[in-house]
């Protein structure tokens, strides 16, 4: 079967600064992938080369077998199928929490007003903000903006997505309500990849989660294989850092 | 990160609890502060105009001065004629305006264009904002007033009216595409990922993402230009209308007294002052509408 999404000896530096070295992976249809590792290490710029937010400059990635990253095409149509929430939200401040959900379907999917905004309003209330819909981003807390961004994305009937470590400017009482939402995804079905900081998280809600380095994945592995038993002494390392600063 | 906010206005509800609880140390502190600096203000305001007061009218000239700028019956006769002037003048101001935002949006769009089939239309803008930005607003009046009715063309086409509006519509389209510029480009990069992440296109991105949150930061430097185009229109006067400031140096030639003049620059501050408080108050309202918390 071909994978959902397959990345194929991905390279990208910005300037002379080599950032994703040679990144391979298969992704399968409904499969949840956690990148975890410390920053800089080309987390966000793997997800942001798959949403083609960032061309990458060798290898390839391709999406139902289909080469997205070939030179010259139209990344469009292919982010109408890649959901991307980012850390800090990027809402649009000067539209309402509605219009901010019903903006793409209707300009890009030609909804009409009527239909994307009743659709906008069924996901909003999925979410639980029914009572915000009419409020701007600015009124709401963080775990609120971010559910608001996931909404968004969701709105447009993603086939993929990406989640960019989209609790890590929450307060940690926050953090639940944003991560039941993803529960919630996984329980559906979504493909996902994630970067994130969330250990605990990764390990529940990942079928594999990978650890990142200087821009290669020395290691991908169930979760249960990769925080008991991981292979690589660099991947003890980090976990042993992490242990210690109490966030595992 | 923002508190959840019951209410919306995020107005802080401190007045209406200080009427029922005792008064806190702070609270207490800053009544004391805040009415011994209105004394002060009132006390220095006072001493100082009282001051201009007495001495300027112990000047040598003063006398003469305000016989010739400051003169009642003359400031009578001629403000009624003042205003039918500048009747003209708000004319202008009102066509040339919005000729003047949608020139100036089109320029400063043209100048984020990247795709190569309109790089002249780039090159265009670049060389229009530099050549009407770096030419003096009354130089552009004279040269475009005087010069194109000389082509000979039959009237409406050589009215000075005309090409005085088109003369201030070419300089301030350059100011206000720059103004505009700068608010695309402080749109922070984040906002273009989030749309285009939606798969919005580039031009809808603009359209409906960048333009709009552009347009609602540079309305302050906006009205800071449309001010001065409200002052400017009265350049125009040297190229033949009868606006406000020919009107006035009419009068003042007449009555052989600077008063006119004095009289016209009180009806451009009866418009420019609420002007400006218009805006402010438009912006401070904005402001409460978006965000949830105001710091003082």
């Amino acid at each position: 079967m071909t994978p959902k999404i397959l990345l194929d000896d991905v390279h990208k530096s910005f300037g002379t600064r080599p950032v994703l070295q040679g990144i391979s992976i298969e992704v399968a249809q409904s499969e949840v992938i956690a990148f975890i590792g410390s920053s800089g290490s080309g987390k966000s710029t793997l997800l942001r080369c798959v949403n083609l937010l960032e061309s990458i400059d060798d290898g390839a990635i391709f999406l139902d077998g289909v080469d997205i990253s070939a030179p010259g095409l139209n990344p469009d149509p292919v982010r109408q199928r890649i959901g991307m929430v980012f850390q800090s939200f990027n809402l649009f401040p000067h539209m309402t929490v509605l219009q901010n959900v019903s903006l793409a379907p209707h300009k890009v999917l030609g909804q009409s007003k009527k239909e994307s905004e009743s659709h906008a309003r069924e996901l909003i209330a999925r979410l639980g903000l029914s009572d915000r819909a009419d409020g701007y981003p600015d009124q709401l807390s963080g775990g609120q903006q971010q559910r608001v961004a996931i909404a968004r994305s969701l709105a447009m009937n993603p086939e993929v997505m990406l989640l960019d470590e989209i609790t890590s400017a929450l307060d940690p009482e926050l953090v639940g309500e944003v991560l039941d939402v993803v529960r919630e995804l996984k329980s559906n079905g979504m493909t996902m990849l994630l970067a994130t900081h969330e250990m605990g998280f990764a390990k529940e809600i990942a079928d594999r989660v990978c650890f990142l380095h200087e821009g290669q994945i020395l290691e991908c592995s169930r979760p249960t294989e990769f925080f008991n038993n991981p292979a690589h002494q660099r991947t003890q390392q980090f976990l042993q850092r992490v242990t210690e600063a109490g966030r595992l | 990160m923002v508190p959840e906010m019951s209410d919306h206005s995020g107005t802080s509800s401190l007045s209406e609890d200080s009427s029922r609880r005792p008064l806190s140390r702070r609270q207490v502190f800053e009544r004391r502060q805040k009415r011994r600096s209105l004394l002060i203000a009132l006390a220095s305001s006072l001493a100082v105009i009282g001051l201009l007061v007495v001495l300027i009218p112990l000047t040598p000239g003063w006398y003469k001065v305000k016989r010739s700028f400051f003169n009642g019956p003359i400031l009578d006769e001629t403000f009624p004629a003042l205003l039918r002037a500048f009747v003209k003048d708000i004319q202008i101001f009102l066509w040339c305006a919005p000729c003047i935002l949608v020139l100036g949006m089109l320029l400063a769009i043209c100048r984020n264009v990247r795709s190569p089939l309109l790089f002249p239309l780039r090159l265009f803008a670049a060389a229009y904002t530099d050549i009407f930005r770096g030419i003096p607003v009354i130089l552009t009046i004279l040269l475009i007033g005087f010069g194109i009715p000389g082509l000979g063309m039959d009237r409406p086409w050589n009215s000075p009216y005309l090409w005085g509006s088109v003369a201030l519509i070419l300089a301030y389209s350059s100011y206000v595409s720059e103004v505009f510029r700068a608010g695309i480009e402080s749109i922070h990069e984040s906002q273009r990922a989030g749309a285009r992440s939606l798969g919005l296109s580039t031009s809808q991105t603009l359209r409906h993402i960048i333009i709009p949150q552009a347009i609602r930061r540079v309305i302050p430097p906006l009205m800071n230009d449309f001010v001065s185009l409200q002052k400017d229109v009265a350049l125009i006067s040297l190229i033949g209308p009868i606006e406000i400031l020919r009107q006035a140096g009419i009068d003042k030639s007449k009555y052989a007294n600077f008063t006119p003049y004095v009289g016209a620059a009180i009806i451009f501050l009866l418009l420019t002052i609420p002007e400006t408080r218009f805006v402010d108050h438009l912006m401070s309202r904005e402001r409460r509408r978006t965000s949830g918390t105001a710091v003082r």
